[in-house]
């Protein structure tokens, strides 16, 4: 089948070459190639340290990797990131639909890749699920649109869209958002997510969480806003409603989350949310003919969108590093890594300060354009339409504040404190090539967010292309180094100016400590009561952190416990086993109903299926006898 | 001339920062009909904790010594943004109402992590706790700011100090304010500066390990996120400005307007703090809750126009 859809893009790109253009590089494409090789090239680098067996902890010794692996490896990341560069790239519908598959079948065998785990086949197996019947949605998207233009060329479908009638566009819309809402992960179509990035190697895990599903977010910019033409409100307030379910549903989860990969997995949904915010605001404000605040809400969201694939590229590459260096990824476990592996930490700590939206790095940066967007929106429209957008924005703050709680309990429970097993207390710091490509991640963090001013103005060139705005005449900023929306009056954030003002009044705070140091701090043992011994079993734990979350949303989660007492005799229990879950809702109300559905049918078509070869001979003559009935009537 | 104003106004706001403390202690103490301490006690409370010597875990990382810095760097930062008698500065253009939350939150976040990093299940406690209780906070916060910004046209801090006309929106923002400030500041009915019982402590859980210098400089940083709080309920619960003259003597009469609002703010905390009993930490997630209806009230007032 992949081979046939191979020979069939080949032959696309060969009919169509002569005559049209077939690459097209518009702000947006370039754009999304940019953030392609910015996430591609350190997690390349990366992965020469982490297939390497050196490194690896004893108790992991069957994790090694063998040469002909490795190199198997390369050549799915290379196709990989080609199939998503000629994605974004490409100028025909046929040709995107091809490339898109190659990219989710080359995932899936990443996804797949250590298979020696019974994980990793599960999780490939709901992806490529899901992903096919996301790319049914869009097949059948892309043969409506095909239908008005009679050619599969964007520009030709752009044209042929703003005749099409109002009652198809809808229902095109909503096939698109069905089909790219599934590779973006949005709730309620996010549940392979969480089973498949964590389950690839960590440097797959960041490109397909930094990279791949963005490319879902530029097929909505693309076909949604650019080909398709936003002219009914709904839709960017359908987006709005889907967006903010995905970054509650999404952060929640995390929370409950201690398998670190997959805390980082929900993240994405979370976050996939938050860039729906901006692109779904955008399109309610090119509804409502408000031009400049459409681009400044586009620009809020490819600037998350950006800023997503860097911290979350870098904090999976983080992750890996952990699980190459202890052999788990259990957070229950770890501990103490700070003194283990120091530069993994920091690059970990610039990450998660990152997602949280912490100043003065670049995640919060687009946090703020986001609600700014909300605010500023919310002046410009009337009536109860600014409640909700109050509430939009109002949820968003509850996400970025839910984050901040989840990555302490992250990076606080990983890396602070005393290792709580054998795992933790012999992990040594990973590579040189594994650092480099966390380094640099780091790095662009920290610039991303110093460089605001600059990159809003470039992202301005994006936002105008992809929604076919005239920018020339808008201004988001005071000077280089101040943003300021130009509707909105004294809204100002100065980046670096912030960012030198933190740094400054830190110092001073040491100096204020220098000069009152008389004597030397002591170093004791942390204070535990009187008791005689504290030791990692004291320290709290990830489940214990997340304990009044779970309570406060027990509504949604649906927590339950299982114990288990193993006696030996009636007085005396030899072991106590306790266990905390959460209901996965989606799954148990929504997926399970359905699969179980499937398969009563499957069942039911089994009577028809009983193995006699006469009994298929008439079905057959029954068929072809219907056939030229219906062909001579119809 | 307008950097040394500047400069004074900053010292004025973080001089005055622990006396704020100091009184509402006093105005408590009072109450219960006791005698109370010094209104100057948070002043001897530093001192003594400056000249004392420091104990620190031997678990402990980089991130717990570094952890007081941040927490000054972020509370002194927010205290750039107030206006108290200088209304164009040039820090008012790093950032606007939102930048300030953003502030509190990287303080809070090395905080919750340092309290982690001592291994003591104290520290976890208080961690946790502080992150859910902030956690829940930020929507109402942001609801609150959404009806100022709907009523005055801005999100910028100056917008809304001066003079402006009374309006239930603004009233109803100020009151989800204050609720806020309850809960961000630690008072009852959410938190007990008071205490040192393991099930009622949040904040003070988490600087428990804290101790000498350390300890001072976290405690001057929270009474100065403490002020910048109440300047901000201030500036939007009483709508009475000044009449504009410009000039040293208006700006001292700024000055004593704000110290007689802070004075009244600082009277309601203490009463609210003596009258409530402290919640259970679940219960907690109502009050909040409540917050939040408060913030929905605002907006819909300000949509309204009353």
């Amino acid at each position: 089948m992949k081979v046939f859809y191979f020979l069939y893009g080949l032959w696309v790109l060969m009919m169509d070459i002569p005559g049209k253009q077939f690459f097209l590089f518009d702000p947006l494409s370039l754009f999304f190639l940019f953030v392609i090789c910015v996430i591609s090239l350190p997690s390349a680098v990366y992965s020469i340290g982490y297939f390497s067996p050196k490194g690896n902890p004893p108790a992991a010794e069957d994790s090694h990797y063998p040469p002909a692996k490795i190199i198997l490896a390369w050549f799915l990341l290379f196709v990989f990131v080609l199939s998503m560069a000629l994605v974004v790239t490409t100028n025909n519908v046929l040709a995107f639909l091809v490339f898109w598959e190659i990219m989710s079948l080359v995932s899936y065998f990443l996804v797949v890749f250590d298979t020696k785990h019974e994980k990793s086949i599960n999780a490939g197996m709901i992806y490529i699920v899901m992903t096919h019947i996301g790319t049914a949605f869009l097949t059948a998207a892309f043969l409506i649109m095909y239908r008005y233009s009679g050619s599969f060329d964007y520009l030709a479908i752009k044209n042929a869209c703003q005749t099409m009638p109002l009652g198809t566009k809808n229902t095109v819309f909503l096939l698109l958002l069905t089909g790219f809402g599934t590779k973006a992960g949005v709730v309620p179509l996010h549940i392979w997510l969480p089973y498949a990035h964590p389950q690839a190697p960590s440097h797959i895990s960041s490109i397909m969480s930094g990279v791949m599903i963005k490319t879902a977010i530029y097929g909505i910019i693309r076909f949604v806003i650019f080909i398709l033409g936003v002219n009914s409100s709904w839709w960017g307030v359908l987006i709005l409603i889907l967006a903010v379910i995905s970054c509650l549903v999404g952060v929640i989860y995390a929370l409950m989350e201690h398998d670190i990969k997959r805390l980082l997995a929900y993240h994405s949904v979370e976050n996939i949310g938050i860039i729906l915010l901006g692109v779904g605001l955008a399109m309610f404000f090119i509804s409502l003919k408000l031009p400049y605040l459409a681009v400044f809400s586009l620009i809020a969201g490819l600037y998350h969108l950006i800023n997503h694939a860097i911290f979350k590229g870098l904090l999976f590459l983080c992750a890996g590093s952990v699980y190459k260096a202890t052999g788990t990824r259990d957070m229950e476990k770890l501990g103490g890594l700070i003194k283990k592996m120091p530069q993994t930490a920091v690059y970990f700590l610039l990450g998660a300060m990152a997602i949280s939206a912490l100043p003065p790095l670049n995640g919060f940066v687009s946090e703020w354009l986001t609600l700014q967007a909300f605010f500023l929106g919310a002046l410009n429209v009337t009536g109860g339409v600014k409640l909700f957008l109050g509430i939009c924005a109002a949820m968003l703050a509850l996400t970025s504040g839910l984050a901040a709680a989840c990555f302490v309990k992250a990076f606080g429970i990983t890396f602070l404190a005393q290792p709580r097993s054998h795992y933790a207390k012999d992990a040594k710091e990973v590579s040189l090539s594994m650092k480099a490509g966390m380094f640099f991640l780091s790095f662009l963090t920290v610039i991303f967010g110093l460089a605001a001013v600059r990159i809003v103005k470039l992202l301005a060139k994006v936002a105008g292309a992809a929604a076919g705005l005239d920018i020339s005449k808008m201004n988001f900023s005071v000077n280089n180094f101040t943003l300021s929306p130009q509707t909105g009056k004294g809204i100002y954030l100065s980046m670096p100016l912030l960012g030198l003002i933190l740094v400054l009044l830190g110092l001073s705070g040491f100096m204020i400590y220098k000069l009152f140091s008389r004597r030397k701090a002591v170093i004791y043992k942390t204070w535990d009561c009187g008791y005689y011994k504290t030791g990692p079993r004291n320290e709290y734990t990830a489940t214990a952190f997340s304990k009044p979350f779970r309570i406060a949303f027990s509504f949604f989660l649906l927590p339950y416990r299982r114990t288990q007492k193993v006696r030996e005799s009636f007085y005396h229990v030899k072991s106590f086993t306790y266990e905390t879950h959460t209901t996965k809702v989606f799954k148990k109300y929504i997926y399970d109903p359905m699969l179980a559905l499937v398969f009563k049918t499957a069942k039911s078509m089994r009577r028809i299926q009983p193995g006699s070869i006469h009994l298929y001979l008439g079905y057959i003559f029954v068929t072809v006898l219907l056939l030229i009935i219906f062909m001579r009537n119809f | 001339m307008k950097i040394v104003l500047f400069i004074s106004q900053l010292i004025l706001f973080i001089g005055l920062a622990p006396l704020l403390s100091g009184l509402i202690t006093r105005i408590k103490n009072n109450i219960r009909m006791r005698k109370g301490q010094s209104v100057f006690q948070p002043y001897y409370n530093l001192a003594k904790f400056f000249s004392k010597g420091e104990v620190v875990s031997d678990t402990a990382s980089w991130i717990f010594r570094v952890t007081p810095f941040v927490v000054f760097s972020s509370s002194l930062a927010a205290a750039l943004f107030i206006p108290v008698f200088i209304f164009s500065s040039p820090a008012l253009h790093i950032g606007d109402f939102l930048v300030l939350i953003f502030i509190f939150a990287l303080g809070r976040f090395f905080l919750a992590l340092a309290a982690l990093d001592t291994g003591s299940a104290f520290g976890g406690m208080g961690s946790s706790r502080e992150m859910f209780i902030s956690s829940l906070v930020e929507p109402a916060l942001c609801l609150a700011i959404f009806s100022l910004s709907l009523e005055f046209g801005s999100t910028d801090i100056t917008a809304f100090s001066g003079m402006h006309p009374v309006s239930v929106s603004s009233f109803a923002a100020s009151a989800t304010l204050f609720l806020v400030t309850l809960a961000e500041t630690s008072r009852v009915p959410v938190d007990n500066q008071e205490t040192h019982l393991e099930l009622t402590m949040v904040h003070e859980a988490m600087v428990l390990e804290y101790s000498g210098r350390s300890l001072a400089i976290i405690e001057a940083a929270s009474y100065i996120k403490q002020m910048v709080l109440f300047f901000l309920i201030a500036q939007v619960i009483f709508p009475i400005g000044l009449p504009a003259i410009s000039g040293p003597v208006q700006s001292a009469l700024w000055v004593l307007w704000y110290l007689i609002r802070i004075i009244i703010i600082a009277a309601a905390v203490a009463l609210v703090e003596v009258t409530v009993a402290k919640m259970r930490l679940f219960r907690v997630a109502d009050f909040l809750g409540f917050a939040f209806i408060l913030g929905v009230i605002a907006v819909v007032c300000a949509v309204l126009g009353v």
